[in-house]
């Protein structure tokens, strides 16, 4: 993985400098709440229900098990003992006081780690394919890329006070594990005549008004990466609202001007300023590429890890591991669904005791997914047994990857101020239905995607089932969509009827997956069901509060 | 009498804008529509010529009148308000103005002032009472950069430049 050079660290180091400055001067009465806030946002640290949020950024989702163990003590230290991973592959505290945030920064620098543009109108971190560098399917590793980008918009002086937040992702494979449809700016690697670009999309994006990124240019090379996202950026910078803050996103300017025009401005001010753009030499490239050479894999076979053993592994193989491009490896999602705790939260325990699984078994490395979930990319099929054993003393085995039950929820109501609705008992109302493995493996793939208000961040809309957190006159009520998806074939979910109470919401998930399996055809998944008859059946049964006997 | 930021300098500000006292001869700084209404009278005018753009005037509009124009000042009307770094960019870049470029208003502060000049403005002039010794010591938070920027910002490292540079250093 990337390691940092002195400037990089000088960087790091010299944004705490700053940052603690600033917290100084607030507490100090030197800056009001108002000038204070857009400040401490832009270094991921926002005033919640309870306490301060501090948002880590984690790259693309790459962890040495070094920064895990570290962040693992630091939730014990400045924290509660746990955090939350977020759909952004990021890490957020919520109990950490305001005085203790710079030492806590600086302890985060001590493991080139920071938390700089987690949050604030700015260039939000650089999400990627959680699979990069391991899938079978994959064109190049987008990490070197995504490392660029990051670099690239550190602190970019033309681009730290955009109309509002602005979030890239970079897939390296077909199958687009990184969302990259519902970004800003989505990136897909390609491969011409020998030689590495990108198609590029502009103005996805969830929230309100959600939108499919289009197609801006379907060829961009390398070298050009820089200068054309600064193009970009810097007609949205210049044209993009900043009258409302509801129609501020690029996908508002891309809309309104629809994608011609804005491409014409785009390309216009790109070909105008080319000269002026950063550059990216093949010798910069060559020197981030180098840190994301292939492990030094042993020469392996492929093995059949679960022969004779118990059907416990035989299940959390088949659910929670992948297939690896080198023989006789896996990757390992470390599902982070347990039931009865909350989707996306990991103790400091588990944080250290995976850190030393991973050093042991996977190179030292663990990424965070989209989807909630932690991957140990690289291990020996034989050592999956062990690896198992030990992530159940953990916790950290529940055999549900892919399941209803490993559901993607923001944090909701409980911590977050912008909120409507609570998210964290809802997940466990349904887990707690949904309890039985059987029937849950009988389900097959099913996404549950649940947002505690319409900014989105549990990206409702690309669920197979959605569920919105919604305020009725105080109460709290949840919509519901189906039919949303985000790999591959990106498409926005449809609201099936009115919203339903917080008690009637994993009753009425019942009836649509029962619809599902009255209905579904032999070895069709969910969503293919729901595609081919429509939302007229789910519809029906939903609303049904006593369905007659089948 | 007016103080501002010039080159890291804490300096008497020698221009004025207009319904300021202003002696003939001296230097003015005339916001774009202004200018744009009476150009021939301005054109005409001894001393040297500014000229004063909001956030959403486009730079584009000065292109005839650069060569005549010694100083443009690019108004920051809050913190959160970032178009001006794009607009000076642009004056930097691709539209070659050389001469001095301010930023003005609310929104230049201690801790927009290293953006800022990395984006090429060599004058500051923050909202009255705000402390300039402050803002002169936050131009040194900084010592490394990943973006090419400003040639006159002094930086130990950085790690993407212009193509432009390039060809001049090799």
């Amino acid at each position: 993985m990337y390691r940092y050079d002195e400037l990089d660290q000088a960087l790091v180091d010299q944004r705490v400098a700053e940052f603690r400055d600033q917290v100084r001067r607030y507490l100090a009465g030197e800056l009001s709440e108002d000038e204070f806030r857009p400040l401490r946002l832009r270094n991921g640290l926002y005033i919640q229900r309870h306490a301060p949020m501090l948002r880590i950024a984690i790259p693309y989702g790459l962890l040495s098990s070094q920064q895990l163990g570290t962040l693992g003590a630091i939730t014990r230290r400045y924290d509660r003992g746990y955090g939350h991973f977020t759909t952004r592959q990021n890490l957020q505290l919520n109990w950490p006081a305001l005085a203790d945030v710079p030492d806590l920064l600086a302890e985060l620098a001590r493991v080139q780690m920071h938390a700089i543009q987690t949050s604030g109108n700015c260039v939000r971190n650089v999400t990627a394919d959680h699979m990069a560098g391991i899938a079978p399917d994959e064109i190049d590793d987008p990490r070197p890329y995504c490392e660029i980008i990051r670099q690239w918009a550190t602190l970019h002086p033309e681009f730290t006070y955009l109309p509002r937040k602005f979030k890239i992702a970079v897939t390296g494979s077909p199958e687009d594990r990184a969302a990259s449809e519902v970004h800003d700016i989505g990136l897909q690697l390609r491969r011409s005549a020998g030689a590495i670009g990108f198609t590029v999309r502009v103005g996805g994006g969830l929230g309100r008004a959600p939108m499919i990124g289009q197609v801006i240019r379907e060829w961009l090379p390398l070298g050009e990466l820089l200068g054309y996202l600064e193009a970009i950026l810097r007609v949205y910078n210049l044209h993009g609202r900043r009258d409302n803050i509801h129609k501020a996103r690029i996908k508002v300017l891309v809309k309104s001007l629809g994608i011609e025009r804005f491409r014409d401005e785009v390309e216009r001010e790109w070909a105008a300023s080319r000269a002026h753009a950063p550059q990216l030499t093949p010798a910069e490239v060559e020197r981030v590429r180098a840190f994301f050479r292939p492990q030094p894999y042993e020469t392996l076979a492929d093995c059949d890890a679960t022969l004779g053993r118990e059907a416990a592994f035989q299940a959390w193989y088949r659910y929670n591991t992948r297939p690896h491009r080198i023989p006789g490896y896996r990757a390992v999602l470390v599902s982070l669904k347990a039931h009865g705790a909350v989707p996306g939260d990991m103790t400091a325990a588990q944080m250290e005791g995976l850190a030393d699984l991973a050093e042991r078994a996977s190179f030292g490395q663990v990424r965070s997914t989209h989807t909630q979930n932690l991957l140990l990319a690289d291990v020996p099929q034989r050592a999956l047994y062990e690896l198992w054993r030990e992530l159940t003393a953990l916790g950290l085995a529940m055999p549900n990857i892919g399941t209803l039950t490993d559901m993607i929820a923001c944090p909701g109501l409980d911590f977050c101020s912008l909120a409507n609705a609570g998210t964290i008992s809802v997940a466990r109302q349904i887990q707690q239905r949904f309890d039985d493995l059987d029937y849950l493996y009988d389900l097959g793939e099913i996404e549950i995607k649940m947002s505690g208000c319409m900014n989105a961040c549990g990206h409702h809309h690309v669920g197979h089932i959605g569920i919105l957190g919604v305020d009725k006159h105080g109460e709290e009520w949840y919509q519901i969509s189906l039919g949303g998806s985000a790999n591959g074939f990106t498409a926005l979910g449809e609201v099936i009827g009115p919203s339903v109470a917080q008690h009637e919401v994993a009753a009425t998930l019942e009836r649509i997956v029962e619809t599902y399996r009255e209905v579904r055809e032999e070895g069709e998944r969910f969503i293919d069901t729901v595609r081919r008859v429509g939302l007229t059946p789910f519809r029906e049964r939903a609303y049904a509060a006593h369905p007659a006997a089948a | 009498m007016r103080h501002i930021l010039r080159r890291r300098e804490l300096v008497v500000d020698d221009w004025r804008y207009p319904g300021e006292e202003a002696a003939e001869g001296e230097p003015l700084i005339v916001p774009l529509a202004q200018l744009k209404d009476g150009l021939l009278q301005w054109q005409r005018r001894s001393g040297p010529l500014g000229a004063r753009l909001g956030p959403v005037d486009l730079v584009e509009e000065l292109v005839p009148l650069l060569p005549r124009l010694a100083l443009v000042a690019l108004e920051f009307p809050n913190p959160g308000d970032g178009r001006g770094y794009s607009q000076a960019r642009l004056l930097r870049g691709r539209l070659g103005f050389r001469g001095e470029l301010r930023a003005v208003g609310a929104g230049v502060r201690q801790d927009q002032a290293f953006l800022l000049t990395r984006c090429g403005f060599d004058s500051l002039e923050p909202a009255p009472g705000v402390d300039l010794e402050a803002v002169q010591r936050a131009l040194k938070r900084y010592d490394v950069a990943y973006q090419p920027g400003a040639p006159q910002v002094e930086l130990r490292r950085q790690r993407f430049e212009e193509p432009q540079v390039r060809t001049l250093r090799q």
